[in-house]
């Protein structure tokens, strides 16, 4: 499969930047801190239903931002809160989304699963799995038909790639040339199915060959891997019209959701990917090459962390939602008729 | 038969455990129900017992596992397909309507369907409005499938069994609320006949009509109307697809007024079905227009007080029984 390629504007041909490093070490530990603080409030019965988190994974979500840019369109499934709050929904809006409060990205009426901000290009957080990769493709048609170089930027889970609408979408994907990636987060289990267990062709970057679609296979636990194969991608939908299919490699160090103790992987396996933990890479490589010292990423850290305390605060302080917000947002009508009897 | 209490996940196990150690064609396939013991523990331990041949975990594949049980039932087997949830089902729908509820009057009667699908369906706390909702008046609509909804252990085994053992496919919907619930499930084989409700309390005053989890708030309504000298009779409908009309008729002749309370959405549901019925067939015993609580016409919301504001209450369902008995 293609990986390398040459033609490609943001890709890093020299390596790292100092202020790339940068960007991603606090992007990523804007994550982590939120996420863990998303499931300790859950654990204190704050946040309710059902709750997935992102730790582990934030180097997919932080190569990306910095080889996309701004007007591209992203769309994911339930595993939201670091997808919306990289696109630029501020951590206090998560945070309130979380609660269920009104201040909240959705108002408090989508949770966890349905972040949205039409504003930053976010088209949410979808609980189906699946269904958000036609809905990536037609983002994508919708940028084309328009006659804009945005691209769209299509998240899934490796338990997703089994869903029929992959086929359907990448087989109307590539027949209509259309702006997009699709980026599986392959995260080794969908629930408590290991990716073996789900298939006979265990690379999943080859369902992509079946349609010709140009594929990748990508570290994604070192943000400059995932960079490059973003910006490769990203210049082929922009500027050729060519799909992209990237099986990004990850681990999601929590369970399924807060309700999945994961009994069915080792503990050795869980350390095996702490150890090449992204965040830690990262901050490894800056200090090496100086681009920051110890105490620099220590103050990087605690401003972050007051950051999450704010937005918890917020949420906090936030009010739910009103009742009569019931028949608000569900037709752009205002006076339509619900059956009230 | 002895008083045995246990969970309403355990009933159903024990239904499907059952009937697979009696008939070597029926199987379980759906997602998580093998390794991890089912995604809300209904197939606990049956990998272990019955093996990786009829025990099957399935990708996330809805339509395509839907439709393997559905050629598979046509071809002489007895399918139990689980879906997680039946808001996921509805990728599915299509084998089910389509295929499943259509290919016995097709084939000019050749080929039987005999498969369950099987799921919990309806709200389950804040899950937002994609992980919420109740589809048993969609799957009523559809002649060809038959539709239960149990609202306590004992009717599930007993149901469950009967459904296994049916030639027709089946829609069964259990609820993510329920599974923990306990009841008195006696030791020993017994069935419950599909297509008939039951009066779980005999009252004089008023008719109230529920079923799945709100059967709960129908009876705790029930409960408190009692305490105000107001005496409901309460009917579990427990099949929707035949619905036991005749059961509802005779209530009504006792009666005289009838209130149904169900989660779905108002338009198109199990309520306006039986308002149908009802007027047509006890017209003249009625001395009060029927009333009804349902979800409110909406999608549900995550927040807590939007999940308030929508699902029906024992207040608003006892606001209904006076209401329609014309007491303040
Ligand atoms: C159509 C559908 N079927 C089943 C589910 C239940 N479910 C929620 S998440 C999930 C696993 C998905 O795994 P994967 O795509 O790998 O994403 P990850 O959770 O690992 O990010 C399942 C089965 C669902 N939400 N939608
Ligand atoms: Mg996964």
């Amino acid at each position: 499969m293609p990986q390398t390629k040459e033609k490609t504007t943001a890709k890093i041909m020299d390596g790292f930047t100092k202020e790339i490093c940068l960007e991603w070490y606090q992007q990523m530990m804007m994550m982590r801190r939120f996420e863990e603080k998303a499931g300790q409030m859950y654990g204190q019965q704050k946040i309710r239903g059902f709750c997935h988190l992102y730790i582990g994974q934030e180097a997919v979500v932080a190569g990306m931002m910095t080889a996309i840019k701004k007007g591209d369109k992203v769309i994911t499934a339930y595993r939201d809160h670091a997808h919306a709050i990289a696109m630029g929904i501020t951590p206090r809006e998560v945070m309130a989304e979380l609660y269920g409060k009104s201040t909240g990205c959705s108002k408090g009426k989508g949770g966890s699963m349905h972040m949205f901000s039409k504003e930053h290009g976010f088209f949410g957080g979808h609980g189906i799995v699946g269904a958000q990769i036609p809905m990536g493709a037609g983002i994508a048609f919708a940028e084309k038909y328009k006659g804009t170089d945005n691209i769209a930027i299509c998240f899934m889970g490796d338990g997703a790639v089994r869903q029929g609408a992959l086929h359907e979408t990448f087989t109307m994907a590539m027949l209509w040339e259309l702006p997009v990636i699709f980026v599986c987060e392959n995260n080794k289990y969908g629930m408590g199915t290991a990716v073996e267990r789900t298939t006979n062709v265990p690379y999943l970057y080859k369902i992509a060959s079946a349609y010709d679609m140009p594929a990748a296979q990508v570290d994604g636990m070192d943000c400059l891997a995932v960079h490059n194969a973003f910006a490769e991608a990203a210049d082929r939908a922009r500027n050729e019209k060519i799909p992209t299919f990237l099986e990004i490699n990850t681990y999601r160090y929590k369970g399924h959701s807060m309700s999945d103790p994961a009994k069915y992987r080792s503990k050795e396996e869980v350390e095996e990917f702490r150890h090449r933990d992204p965040i830690d890479a990262i901050a490894n490589i800056i200090k090496q090459k100086d681009f920051a010292t110890e105490e620099e990423l220590t103050k990087i850290e605690d401003d972050i962390k007051l950051v999450v305390e704010d937005s918890v605060k917020f949420a906090e302080e936030s009010p739910y939602p009103d009742a009569s917000e019931i028949y608000k947002d569900i037709y752009t009508q205002a006076d339509y008729p619900y059956l009230m009897d | 038969m002895s008083e045995r209490i246990i969970a309403f996940r355990d009933a159903l196990k024990e239904a499907i455990s059952e009937e697979m150690r009696l008939d070597e064609n029926i199987f379980i396939m759906g997602e998580e129900v093998a390794e991890y013991n089912g995604a809300y523990k209904v197939s606990q331990g049956m990998l272990d017992e019955f093996g990786a041949k009829r025990v099957i975990d399935t990708p996330i594949a809805e339509l395509g596992f839907a439709g393997i049980g559905v050629g598979a039932a046509m071809n002489g087997l007895r399918p139990i397909i689980e879906f997680m949830t039946f808001n996921f089902a509805l990728l599915a729908i299509d084998q089910v309507v389509n295929s499943a509820a259509k290919v016995h009057q097709m084939s000019g009667g050749q080929f039987t369907c005999p498969i369950v699908f099987r799921g919990p369906s309806g709200s389950a706390g804040q899950l937002g409005a994609q992980h919420s909702q109740m589809f048993e008046n969609w799957y009523a609509n559809v002649p060809g499938l038959k539709v239960i909804s149990p609202s306590n252990p004992y009717d599930a085994k007993g149901l469950l069994k009967a459904a296994i053992r049916d030639n027709d496919p089946i829609v069964f919907m259990e609820s993510e609320v329920m599974y923990g619930d306990k009841g008195n499930v006696p030791e020993g084989e017994y069935i419950i006949e599909i297509g008939k409700a039951e009066i779980k309390k005999e009252g004089t005053d008023v008719t109230i009509v529920s079923f799945n989890k709100l059967m709960k708030v129908a009876l705790q309504a029930a409960d408190e109307l009692a305490k105000e000298g107001i005496s409901a009779e309460v009917i579990d409908l427990r099949t929707i697809r035949p619905l036991d009309f005749p059961c509802i008729v005779n209530s009504i002749k006792k009666t005289n007024r009838l209130v149904i309370v169900e989660e779905s959405w108002p338009f198109g549901s199990i309520s306006s079905e039986i308002t149908y019925q009802v007027q047509k067939h006890a017209f003249d015993y009625l001395d009060a227009p029927i009333k009804r609580v349902t979800g409110k016409d909406v999608p549900m919301g995550y927040a807590p007080t939007l999940v308030d504001a929508y699902l029906p209450t024992v207040q608003d369902t006892i606001n209904a029984v006076k209401s329609a008995m014309y007491v303040a």
